[in-house]
């Protein structure tokens, strides 16, 4: 190829066989289908933020204050689905993980390219049809995001097109893990072993896995509820010999190891900026991979935690709540080699590492209230409160979408070869980690008080809790305006960020900013493991 | 960097695999619900299952396995280079796939003609054991069906894509990766076959 760097265009230029808009729709490269998800699944984010930001409004104030309690089902529902099914699931694999898995490889591209842009277009089928089945029939679907019969049987809303909406979603979660298990198997550079894989790339192999394996249960469970609807079967009808409890087991095989499709690319994500930040090797490199797998695995095994009061009988209930707690190890096991990685390190407090950082914190609060909740005693109490509620938010959104954040913070001079403005982004960050807990710390108070989830009234006893609740929501909101401006700002406007901005140890960092077609110019050399930092040069283009 | 052209034979097997493994646990999900219904309702379950007809059953079995069987001697016709033998037995894959289905609407039309489908008022007025058996028995064999019909379709273009030479003897995968499928397809239907018409 070329090997004069000045002419060589970058992916964002290197439209290929077609040009314009087709050039992106059409295209088979990694880099451009990361792109077009990393934009799908923020635009989605963001309509999620403002039906959050309408329901926090909503519950100002006791009784119907802008909506009423039709149209607050909605919301919820609607909420849900968006945020779980079209943005935190395809989230970090189908965005940065398209973007960087083959890079970290030293690979050309993911192993089935067109299976890949085909998994894009199943997201975009899929997002239409949850769209249609907002606007269109009897109004929009009010089951809340888990779809539990025998309600969702009977209401009249337009469950069924949205059901169809989230089968053709879980097809595309299982088509891009299944390309990222074969890419790490069969796509790495000739002489990379197992244990030279950037820890992001084994967090996207045990996801990989998880979206295989059980998402399928999904895809069964969503279209049973389409058959119920439409024939009346009566599967989970009591009126026809059919178990609504037998429902809740389906859903949440896959729902529960779902979280871990969400979380565990975060914990990659993080383990790739805490050592480099750190400037020192990742502690326990293997314990890392392997605990990824581990969370997969126990994950798996875990689901009926979340019907401790569905009437299971109590042996399943203490076998539930004990494999519950087996979680935790390898979770911990995370936690405790990040913090072993920053010990004696020399820490340079970049944005990404704040992310990652605030990670850290808000996943243990989310990890840690997760135990209250897992536990069959005091779930007893807790249950469909708003514990749960704040519980969940602290793990996904403090969780996965810190972790996300963190890493668009990290790979975005990589992406677009211009640095945003480091000031505006801790400040943003700081602004975002104060709004996060002001807006969800009152939620896991008030669900030990006993104010139950979905509602849209309450007593006035509540009311001050979710006064600064909604207060909170307004800080988010501030704070993820600030931020995105900021790199929106930074893609107009920023400095040159030359190829190695934070003197990073893995691939990625080796070759352009942005990289081009083809990822490398020339074939990358491994000369160094994913976190060996002696002998990184300061990269003279940017100071 | 040049682009590699070449063809990765594992990897797309790879890939193969693990959609299966997600087949699997489609059906799965189904096997599930089966077995707790069983445990629930045996009684029903076996009075219910004495009404399907084995002689449909066991036919459609005996036309699935030599589907399979002609499916993998497809599959080493073409290995061998022998593109007509491999077309010719393709074709009668295909044959056999499309005679399970007519089959299949020949059964299930005898019970629809006897009022037994799911939501109807003969149905209905059944136990409710033997509700949920003929609700299971319709969902499990309409799913497996339309595999079969996906099945069919998906060999119908292997064979357009063996007679355009598009797949030959030196890159099979295709044939291959569809045999795979086929046979999965086949080995569900085999545990179906026993749970609704044979141990119940």
């Amino acid at each position: 190829m070329n090997s004069s760097e000045s002419k060589t265009l970058s992916f964002w230029e290197d439209d290929g066989r077609f040009s314009g808009i087709f050039s992106w729709i059409f295209t088979t490269d990694h880099k451009r289908i990361g792109i077009l998800y990393l934009y799908s699944v923020l635009s989605l984010f963001a309509v999620g933020v403002v039906i959050g930001l309408l329901m926090r409004l909503e519950l100002i104030a006791p009784g119907s204050t802008i909506v009423g309690a039709q149209t607050y089902n909605a919301f919820f529902t609607v909420h849900g689905v968006i945020m779980i099914f079209l943005f935190v699931i395809p989230s970090i694999p189908a965005s940065l993980g398209n973007l960087f898995l083959p890079i970290q490889l030293g690979a050309e591209d993911v192993a089935f390219p067109r299976i890949n842009l085909l998994s894009w277009w199943l997201y975009i089928t899929g997002l239409i049809l949850i769209l249609i089945s907002l606007f269109t029939g009897q109004g929009a679907p009010d089951t809340g995001w888990t779809f539990y019969v025998p309600f969702s049987e009977y209401t009249t809303t337009n469950v069924n097109v949205a059901v169809l909406g989230v089968f053709i979603l879980g097809f595309s979660s299982i088509l891009t893990g299944l390309n990222f298990i074969t890419t790490i198997h069969r796509m790495r550079m000739p002489d990379m072993k197992w244990t030279q894989i950037p820890l992001f790339g084994w967090s996207l192999y045990a996801t990989g896995w998880i979206q295989v394996l059980a998402t399928p249960i999904l895809g069964i469970t969503v279209l049973l509820i389409f058959v119920e609807r439409t024939l009346g079967v009566g599967l989970f009808d009591p009126a026809k010999g059919g178990d609504p409890v037998l429902y809740q087991h389906l859903f949440w095989i896959y729902s529960h190891p779902a979280v871990y499709i969400m979380v565990v690319p975060a914990m990659g994500v993080v383990t790739e900026i805490i050592p480099v930040f750190a400037r020192k090797h990742i502690f326990g490199y293997k314990a890392i991979a392997l605990s990824s797998l581990a969370i997969a695995f126990a994950g798996s095994l875990v689901w009926a935690h979340h019907m401790f009061t569905s009437g299971m009988s109590d042996t399943a209930v203490m076998i539930f709540s004990f494999l519950t707690f087996i979680v935790a190890i390898p979770s911990a096991v995370k936690v405790f080699n990040w913090v072993a990685t920053l010990y004696k390190g020399s820490i340079v407090l970049e944005p990404p590492l704040l992310y990652a950082l605030a990670f850290i914190f808000l996943f243990s609060i989310g990890g840690l209230t997760g135990l209250v909740v897992g536990s069959a005693g005091t779930d007893i109490h807790v249950h469909d409160t708003y514990f749960v509620v704040g519980h969940f938010h602290y793990t996904i959104f403090g969780g996965t979408v810190f972790g996300m954040f963190g890493g668009l913070h990290y790979w975005f001079p990589k992406i677009y070869g211009k640095m945003y403005n480091k000031k505006v982004a801790t400040t943003a960050w700081g602004i975002l980690f104060i709004g996060f807990n002001v807006l969800y710390f009152p939620m896991l108070v008030l669900g030990i008080m006993g104010m139950p989830r979905r509602y849209f009234d309450y007593l006035p006893e509540y009311q001050l809790w979710h006064v600064v609740s909604t207060v909170g929501s307004w800080i988010v909101a501030v704070g993820l305006i600030l931020m995105f401006y900021n790199l929106y700002r930074g893609i107009k406007k920023g400095e040159p960020a030359g190829k190695n901005p934070w003197n990073a140890a893995t691939l990625e960092w080796t070759t352009l900013s942005p990289p081009p077609k083809l990822n490398f110019l020339e074939e990358p050399e491994l000369t160094r493991g994913p976190y060996e930092y002696k002998g990184i040069e300061d990269d003279a283009q940017y100071q | 960097m040049t682009h590699n052209t070449n063809k990765d034979y594992t990897g797309a097997k790879i890939g193969m695999w693990l959609f299966l493994f997600t087949e699997i646990i489609l059906f799965g999900g189904l096997f599930v619900l089966y077995s707790v219904y069983l445990h629930r309702y045996p009684d029903e379950f076996h009075l219910a299952g004495q009404e399907l007809n084995v002689y449909f059953g066991t036919a459609n079995t005996l036309v699935l396995l030599t589907s399979s069987f002609s499916m993998a001697l497809s599959i080493t016709a073409l290995q061998k280079d022998n593109k007509k033998l491999c077309m010719i037995l393709l074709t009668i894959t295909m044959i056999l796939a499309c005679v399970f289905l007519v089959n299949k609407y020949f059964e299930w039309g005898a019970k629809i003609h006897h009022g037994i489908y799911p939501d109807s008022p003969a149905l209905l007025e059944r136990p409710k054991g033997e509700i949920i058996f003929f609700g299971l028995y319709y969902v499990m064999t309409g799913l497996h069906g339309l595999h079969v019909l996906i099945g069919a379709l998906i060999i119908f273009v292997v064979l357009v894509l063996v007679a355009k030479n598009k797949v030959t003897s030196s890159d099979f995968v295709a044939v291959e990766n569809t045999g795979l499928y086929w046979h999965l397809v086949d080995m569900v239907w085999i545990y179906l076959f026993p749970l609704f018409y044979l141990v119940v």
